[in-house]
């Protein structure tokens, strides 16, 4: 009952801690029962493979020297791919979110294109770009632009409008004032937006390296789909989703660095 | 006053488009102020109050009539008038001396020269040994004072603040307006101050105008005949409560008058 009253109270702080430990809770218990349910034999293993067998997994490919390289060619996928999405999202969400007329060139343009499915582009991205690196690239670049597009474009409508204001009677011109006062004023909401934006070209990672690729660690998984490697497939998501969370985590340790002097810095 | 005159609006009207078609927020104002004068600008919500003062601040454009700056139009924000919000709005990733010394950019002091105004005015507004401090770590006062140095910096002819210690609680406030005082006493320019709040405005000002609302246009212009420099043993003067007895009624008049527009 004391316990009770004490962690659960609305928007109250509760001990560090806790708060810590309680994210690793829930995974230990779904571990607990995947485990339970592999180790009873209550589902044969080609559905669900035991924990050791996808850990083993993991283990054979950091032996054959399989993971580095997946890993290594994924997460320059992931780079360059976010990178490039990146590069043109913030000047344009910049424009879009100051210029009505940007705002009414490219909004509804992106908001009808961010729905069409990217896996469905696949055969176009070949023909367009062909079947190398620059393909995989391209996916995750349509994968991640539109969205953060439209992202960035909100976080700058998010600033003080009398900080542009207070550009103007200093007698700044619009680009110093986008460039110096806009930008900086939006950067801590632009850099969640990163943090979240990284995330989604993550999660198309799977879908870039989906065809005619021959390394990568979503490339691994679809192959694994063939012969019915589920120990290999777990793997490699459990293992994407790692990667994921440590990009998020640098991501966070980042920006509270960055932006100190930011308000809304927790 | 024989002072010449610095800013001039000339027939200013200002009508927006709203939903069911345009609403004149002004109708007509007509001001000549003097270079110097401490002018407060009162009335209720929807006067139209921060819409002249944007217009005078160039953020904003006239529908009807003029601006003039020394019988020059006003097009756009310029140097020659400074401008202090209720939101602070300073730039929060620049320390205290980063804002002000930020305002001085485009002028053509020499780096010594401009070092010397931004800690002249560090100083002028009570802020030394916070320079290096962020807005994040200053309390709404300190950050409001932060604001008046980074307008008044680079020497404008005309200080432009609106509601500017709105949201400042009433100690503070009061703390605020003496330092605006004296401040101002040290660094003459014409001042165009709009509030709500009708003891604040005597107690600045010059000259009190308050609008009518709906649609805005002066209601009253008076000159406030209390000496300067002053305390706030002014606030219990009987002078001072006469001004204050006349402004209050014709804001509530204005009240009730919208009031009974509305139907509340």
């Amino acid at each position: 009952m004391m316990h009770r009253k004490t962690l659960l109270r609305l928007r109250k702080d509760i001990p560090e801690p806790i708060f810590r430990l309680s994210g690793f809770l829930i995974p230990l218990l779904l571990l607990a029962i995947w485990a339970g349910v592999t180790w009873l034999g209550l589902v044969r293993p080609l559905f669900l493979p035991s924990p050791w067998s996808v850990i083993g997994e993991g283990v054979r490919q950091l032996r054959e020297g399989i993971l580095l390289e997946d890993a290594s060619v994924s997460i320059y996928r992931i780079i360059v791919g976010w990178l490039a999405a990146t590069v043109v999202a913030v000047p344009l969400g910049i424009l879009m979110g100051n210029y009505r007329l940007m705002e009414g060139l490219f909004e509804p343009l992106i908001s009808t294109v961010r729905y069409m499915p990217v896996v469905a582009l696949i055969p176009l991205s070949i023909l367009w770009a062909g079947i190398g690196d620059v393909q995989k690239i391209l996916i995750l670049f349509l994968g991640t632009f539109f969205q953060q597009a439209l992202m960035i474009m909100d976080n700058v409508k998010n600033i003080d409008i009398n900080l542009i204001r207070a550009g103007q009677t200093l007698g700044f011109s619009d680009g110093e004032i986008l460039r110096r006062i806009v930008l900086p004023a939006a950067m801590p909401g632009i850099w969640d937006t990163f943090r979240i934006t990284i995330g989604w070209t993550w999660t198309y990672l799977v879908v870039a390296e989906l065809v005619a690729a021959n390394a990568g660690l979503g490339r691994r998984i679809m192959d694994a789909q063939r012969y019915l490697a589920t120990d290999t497939i777990l793997f490699g998501i459990l293992f994407i989703g790692l990667l994921g969370l440590l990009t998020d985590y640098l991501f966070k340790r980042a920006g509270r660095s960055l932006f100190t002097w930011s308000s809304q810095t927790r | 006053m024989s002072e010449p005159v610095k800013l001039s609006v000339v027939q200013v009207g200002k009508t927006f488009k709203g939903n069911d078609g345009p609403v004149t927020a002004i109708e007509s104002i007509s001001l000549d102020i003097p270079q110097n004068q401490f002018v407060s600008i009162v009335g209720t919500s929807g006067c139209g109050k921060s819409t002249l003062l944007n217009m005078i601040g160039g953020l904003d454009e006239a529908t009807t009539g003029h601006i003039l700056i020394d019988g020059e139009p006003v097009r756009g924000p310029g140097r020659d008038r400074g401008f202090v919000f209720q939101s602070y709005s300073l730039f929060e990733w620049m320390t205290v001396e980063g804002n002000i010394r930020f305002a001085l950019e485009k002028s053509a002091l020499s780096k010594p020269e401009k070092q010397e105004l931004v800690a002249h005015f560090v100083n002028a507004v009570g802020l030394s040994g916070f320079q290096n401090a962020y807005p994040k770590q200053l309390s709404g006062g300190m950050r409001q004072r932060v604001a008046i140095a980074r307008a008044l910096v680079y020497q404008p002819a005309i200080l432009l603040m609106d509601e500017p210690f709105g949201a400042l609680d009433a100690q503070t406030r009061g703390m605020m307006q003496e330092l605006l005082l004296t401040v101002w006493e040290n660094h003459r320019v014409t001042v165009l101050f709009v509030t709500h709040d009708v003891d604040e405005a005597i107690f600045l000002a010059d000259r009190v105008v308050v609008l009518a609302s709906r649609p805005g246009r002066v209601k009253k212009d008076m000159m406030i005949d209390l000496a300067r420099s002053r305390t706030p043993n002014v606030l219990t003067d009987p002078t001072f409560a006469h001004y204050k007895r006349e402004i209050l009624a014709d804001i509530r008049e204005e009240t009730l008058k919208v009031m009974s527009l509305e139907r509340i």
